[in-house]
């Protein structure tokens, strides 16, 4: 070993003359500081001797312990061969690495990574460094920070720990942080083999969604005797809250996926449901979208959250212009022959797919999530919903509001409204019915593209995003009620949930085929959907 | 006379199938008398794109007797015919035996490979050419007959009933892809060996499978026509036009659109059948909902409600797609879609349409000569 | 023999016009009896506690404002609409609601729409062709050959309609007084026990309404008809009772000129009129 060493300082120093005195000369630039005894001790031989080092420097509470505990963590605390200087390394990549000086942060440029001593540790050390460092952001001022320390204390404690633990948990004044150092605090006790402690321990950990508790507990379910009676009731509850969430992050799921259904598929009750058009390029339309979205973003590197903002009007527009032209070149001419303009409108969506697949790329594009739509929404530890998600549903909804408000409130809404009960009478009462057409397709159109910025964000853009979608589309709307817009709404929500709640024990496939299977039956039961329109406006 | 041998008389129906039957007959005469040198010589590679086209145009036939005479729109055909593939695929892997990869006598190779110890039970008896070939007929026929019984019963029809067809063969294609269902997952059925005891690629082979496919082609249009000129026909083509008339004076409507579905599917299914052997393999992407509407594309472009209008479509289509894919691939989509496009703004009635049109002006022309005259 | 002729000719009893032995039971009198009939649309009351009876062999007309349900009226009667209550009887033994309707048409209930809709691609005479009584099960009709009993039929009622020269072109190139009759032809193909007649005479020529009328009348007595018509001339023609409905209920029922000096119905309807 110490042959090996004196090896590679020969090596270093035939390379430290050949590389020529230049890096050196930086870092004579300030003097070198004599560092604490608490760091010197870090650098021990030993693994043992290292960790009274840490304990050592915690107990100190020298004001740079934090900055240091953590980079010796992270591998970045090392020594430089020549003076022994400390420093933190900031960029280790290439052969030569930026170094700060570890106790005043002070630059010391760049040093060849071949004449730095890395101080090693073991991963009982980092246990030890992550809990240390636990009771020292205790004392950080946010509270929220606290709390995460206070997490990552469970399971963590030891009898060193306990103690200053249980002086600390007197002292917090935050509630939740309490709660969790409670519990970090009663995992230890369990283990104590004091029956009372044990007894208060379990009162204190039943209700705990932590994953780390559940099996402490369990551990003690197994055993004899009143504690683990009450382990096992007190497991049973959690077991009971487990259900719970799970049930709560089945809905969320479902209703995130139904969510995505409603806006692919609200477009379409628009466009099917009020005009009685079966646009089959829909699905085309919302791919429009969500190009339209990766699009801005390349137009704006660095920028993803604008663009995406940017993209909802544009997205709306490029997919209703496009809808527009669909319109007046295909569908105007194949009124009243719905099948016909299924096939043309076919036709219509093959030609998009391919011509995104020569224009762009037959390859799927990334769109950025921006930083404020990444990350989850922590409800307890068991539930944690996405944000992203949590996003598009309420974009959802918003967009539904919207359409219920053109529709119901605004002049177009009552023109298309007239102009779908009776054509010629609204023509013959001064409404421009082909005016009204082109409107209507073009909102439809547009929502489909406001579908595909919504989708950018939760699959892969590619030509084929919108082939994924259309059968669905249909099948919610068809599901729903054809015309009417409610009807998609609860149609997409209750596919989407239905399609989770399959989902564990059938997989993903077959849950659509299920789902598939089961609109198909459905439709042969009430052709007209849930929320059927009757009488005579039915009949047409 | 017999309801089955009206077609003879007709003149439609006695050119088809002469010039089926010359069709057939030259290119055998192509295929073995000429050299493999001769510039007309017809290769065995030709003849097997050939039959090809001729399942795709019995395929046709069956689409456009639901369509064009019922007015269902089936985006769906494409799985009766893949139905069709699929049992006469499972019969093909049974013969294969212990030539597979991993020798086993029994299991097919992806059961092997999936572990399985024993065959599933739906995989019994198709070891027999008869049984598998009754499954042919069956296995569509049975689809039809519960899709087609729960649809019309609720009088789904319109683009009600194009949808969710379309739906049905998209939930098969997802539910053939799983490894699970014991088809082969992705990968389908293939690798076969031979038919009947004979070598499956052997060029003998290739030429009486062609000209089954030819035979197929023609007792299904026959059968067709059949149907179409018989008065259960008048009552298909007045359903199609006024549905509730025809209830109201007293035909159970869904019966017969439940019948003509269920021959259609069973002729879409011996189409699949012949069409595997000669390709070679049967995989999911044959229930893709893409194929389906591209059937009736074809259709659409030879003509609906016309049959040989079906015919000239498929093979028409399916040429440009063989040239167009060769030549330049990613034009085809754009083809294909601007055909849609075409085929139903201008040519609503297809080339058939355009033939008639053409020959009645003429006529028409003659009146007024004669008027004048 | 021209059409009129063998109309006025009321003793002649064309054979086609002769029932099927049916199984209906007409003997305590009426061929057609709706109970307490309701039936809403979203709310809409398109039927509402209706009571109707048809006596065998009569001839009842039935007007009423837009929206008075008499369309309804006829969708429920053959089996298009199930109402939500109430109870509708053929004869005194079979249950309409119970059947769908090719087993009410089976039965003897003919129906003409209010707009004629004959099969457009079909020839005329294959249109009365598929209207003829016959074996309606599928297999049936896919062997069925014409005999030429039927054949004969068919040519009756064609020369009957007047559309003997019309006989093999398609029904869709008729003009709209042509298919109105091509779809009375079709009813008597039928022979059905009772005819519901959908506005008849809508955008006929006063001759042609005549004939109608003529035929009309000379069905009833073997047949029972209700015709449902806006044509007030037309109504006084032929009608000896007439049934007035208003908001899906009878508002009225008797002759021509008591329901027309009922103020209640100059009110809602014949008010405008006068």
């Amino acid at each position: 070993m110490t042959l090996l060493r004196t090896i590679t300082a020969t090596l270093m120093l035939g390379c430290l003359i050949a590389l020529g005195a230049g890096n050196a000369l930086a870092l004579d630039a300030a003097s070198p500081q004599q560092a604490p005894d608490e760091l010197r001790a870090l650098a021990a031989d030993s693994y043992a001797a290292k960790a009274r080092a840490i304990k050592d420097l915690v107990a100190s509470q020298a004001p740079r312990t934090r900055v240091w505990l953590q980079a010796l963590l992270d591998g970045k605390l090392q020594r430089l061969e020549d003076d022994g200087r400390f420093v933190i390394v900031t960029d280790n990549r290439g052969r030569d690495w930026t170094v700060i000086d570890a106790v005043d942060d002070a630059p010391l440029g760049e040093v060849s990574r071949r004449r730095i001593d890395r101080i090693t540790i073991n991963n009982a050390l980092r246990n030890q460094l992550r809990s240390a460092m636990a009771i020292l952001d205790l004392d950080a001022d946010d509270p929220a920070e606290r709390l995460a320390s206070a997490d990552r204390l469970i399971g963590e404690v030891d009898a060193d720990l306990a103690e200053p633990l249980a002086a600390r948990l007197d002292a917090e004044s935050d509630g939740d942080v309490r709660a969790k150092l409670a519990q970090a605090l009663a995992l230890y006790r369990l283990q104590s083999g004091d029956a009372a402690q044990i007894d208060a321990a379990i009162d204190t950990l039943s209700g705990s969604l932590n994953p780390t508790v559940r099996a402490a507990l369990a551990q003690v379910a197994r055993g004899d005797g009143e504690a683990a009676e009450a382990a096992r009731q007190a497991l049973a509850g959690i077991e009971q809250a487990l259900r719970l969430n799970h049930a709560a992050e089945t809905l969320y799921f479902g209703l995130s996926l139904g969510s995505v259904l409603v806006l692919a598929a609200i477009g379409l009750a628009i466009t099917f449901g009020v005009m009685g058009v079966i646009n089959m390029a829909h699905g085309e339309l919302i791919m429009l979208g969500a190009y339209t979205t990766w699009m801005l973003q390349q137009l704006l590197p660095g920028q993803p959250g604008l663009a995406l903002i940017l993209a909802i009007p544009a997205g709306f527009l490029v997919s209703a212009l496009v809808g527009v032209i669909i319109e007046r070149s295909v569908i105007r001419f194949l009124k009243g022959r719905p099948l016909e303009t299924l096939l043309a409108t076919f036709g219509v969506s093959l030609i998009l797919q391919q011509l995104v697949r020569t224009v762009i790329s037959p390859l799927n594009r990334t769109v950025v999530t921006p930083e404020w739509m990444s990350g989850s929404l922590v409800v307890n530890e068991a539930l944690s919903l996405t944000l992203n998600r949590l996003y598009v549903l309420g974009f959802a909804l918003v967009v539904f509001a919207a359409l219920m408000l053109v529709m119901r409130r605004t002049r177009l809404g009552l023109e298309v409204r007239a102009v779908t009960q009776n054509r010629t009478m609204a023509r013959a009462m001064g409404i421009h019915a082909t005016r009204v057409d082109i409107l209507t397709f073009a909102l439809g159109s547009g929502v489909a593209g406001l579908a595909g910025v919504a989708l950018s964000q939760l699959t892969n853009v590619g030509p084929n995003l919108g082939q994924n979608y259309i059968i669905d589309s249909f099948m919610v709307v068809v599901f729903g009620g054809v015309g009417n817009l409610w009807g998609t709404l609860v149609a997409g929500m209750s596919l989407g949930v239905i399609n989770q709640v399959i989902e564990p024990w059938a997989g993903a496939v077959l849950a659509k085929v299920i789902v598939l299977v089961f609109i198909i039956l459905f439709i042969q039961k009430r052709p007209r959907g849930l929320f059927p329109q009757k009488g005579r406006a039915a009949e047409g | 006379m017999n309801w089955f041998l009206k077609p003879a008389t007709e003149r439609s129906t006695q050119c088809f199938v002469g010039v089926l039957i010359v069709a057939l007959a030259v290119v055998c005469v192509l295929n073995l008398a000429l050299p493999a040198a001769n510039p007309l010589h017809v290769s065995t590679y030709t003849v097997a794109l050939l039959g090809k086209y001729l399942c795709y145009a019995l395929l046709a036939v069956a689409v456009d007797l639901v369509w064009g005479y019922l007015g269902i729109l089936s985006l769906g055909h494409g799985a009766f015919f893949a139905l069709g593939g699929y049992a006469m695929g499972m019969y093909l892997m049974r013969q294969i035996g212990d030539r597979g990869v991993y020798g086993d006598p029994v299991l097919p190779d992806f059961m092997v490979f999936l572990n399985w110890d024993h065959l599933p039970w739906y995989w019994q008896g198709f070891d027999m050419a008869g049984f598998a070939f009754l499954m042919v007929l069956l296995a569509p026929g049975l689809l039809a007959l519960v899709f087609g019984f729960l649809a019309f019963r609720s009088r789904v029809t319109g683009v009600y009933l194009s949808i969710i067809t379309q739906a049905l063969t998209f939930a098969l294609m997802l539910a053939f892809f799983r490894n699970e269902m014991g088809f082969g997952g992705n990968n389908g059925l293939t690798d076969f060996k031979e038919l009947l005891g004979f070598p499956i690629s052997a060029d003998g082979t290739r030429l009486g499978l062609f000209l089954a496919s030819g035979v197929a082609l023609g007792l299904g249009y026959w059968l067709c026509r059949a149907i179409v000129a018989s008065k259960l026909g008048r009552v298909c083509v007045a359903s199609r036009d006024a549905e509730a008339r025809v209830r109201f004076i007293g035909y159970r409507v869904e019966r017969v659109q439940l019948f003509v579905f269920v021959v259609s599917a069973m002729l879409a299914g011996v189409a699949g059948a012949l069409y595997v052997p000669q390709v070679g393999i049967i995989n999911p992407s044959q229930f893709s909902p893409l194929f389906s509407i591209e059937i009736v594309v074809w259709v659409a472009l030879g003509g609906r409600a016309t049959l040989y209008g079906a015919v000239i479509g498929a093979i028409l289509v399916n040429y440009a797609k063989t040239v167009f894919t060769g030549v330049m691939p990613d034009a085809w989509l754009f083809a294909l879609g601007g055909l849609f496009v075409v085929c139903t703004v201008l040519l609503p009635r297809g080339l058939a349409g355009l033939m008639q049109w053409r020959r009645n002006a003429s006529r028409h022309d003659e009146r007024t000569t004669e008027a004048t005259a | 023999m021209s059409i009129l002729q063998s109309l006025a000719d009321r003793e002649r009893v064309f054979d086609f016009l002769i029932p099927d032995a049916s199984p209906v039971d007409v003997r305590h009198g009426p061929i057609l009896y709706l109970e307490d009939v309701s039936v809403s649309f979203d709310g809409f009351k398109a039927i509402d506690d209706l009571n109707l009876t048809i006596d065998d062999g009569e001839l009842r007309c039935i007007i009423g404002p837009n929206g008075a349900g008499k369309t309804t009226m006829m969708d429920i009667i053959t089996g298009k609409t199930r109402p939500d209550r109430g109870q509708v009887w053929f004869g005194s033994r079979h249950n309409l609601l119970t059947m769908n309707e090719p087993e009410i048409a089976t039965l003897g209930i003919g129906r003409k729409f209010q707009k004629p809709t004959v099969f457009e691609a079909l020839g005329v005479f294959e249109n009365l062709e598929l209207a003829m009584s016959a074996d309606k099960r599928v297999l049936p009709t896919l062997t069925a050959r014409l005999s030429g009993a039927a054949r004969d039929r068919i040519d009756e009622v064609l020369s009957l309609i007047g559309l003997d020269a019309q006989r093999r072109r398609p029904a869709g190139i008729l003009s709209h007084g042509q298919k109105q009759w091509l779809e009375i032809g079709m009813l008597l193909m039928q022979r059905p026990r009772l005819l519901l007649v959908d506005e008849p005479v809508a955008g006929m020529t006063e001759q042609e309404m005549e004939r109608t009328g003529e035929l009309l009348t000379s069905l009833a007595g073997k047949q029972s008809v209700v015709v449902v018509e806006h044509d007030m001339g037309f109504v006084r023609s032929i009608a000896r009772k007439v049934t007035v409905l208003h908001q899906g209920s009878v508002l009225a029922e008797g002759s021509m000129d008591q329901v027309s000096s009922d103020p209640r119905v100059v009110e809602v309807y014949l008010g405008e009129e006068a």
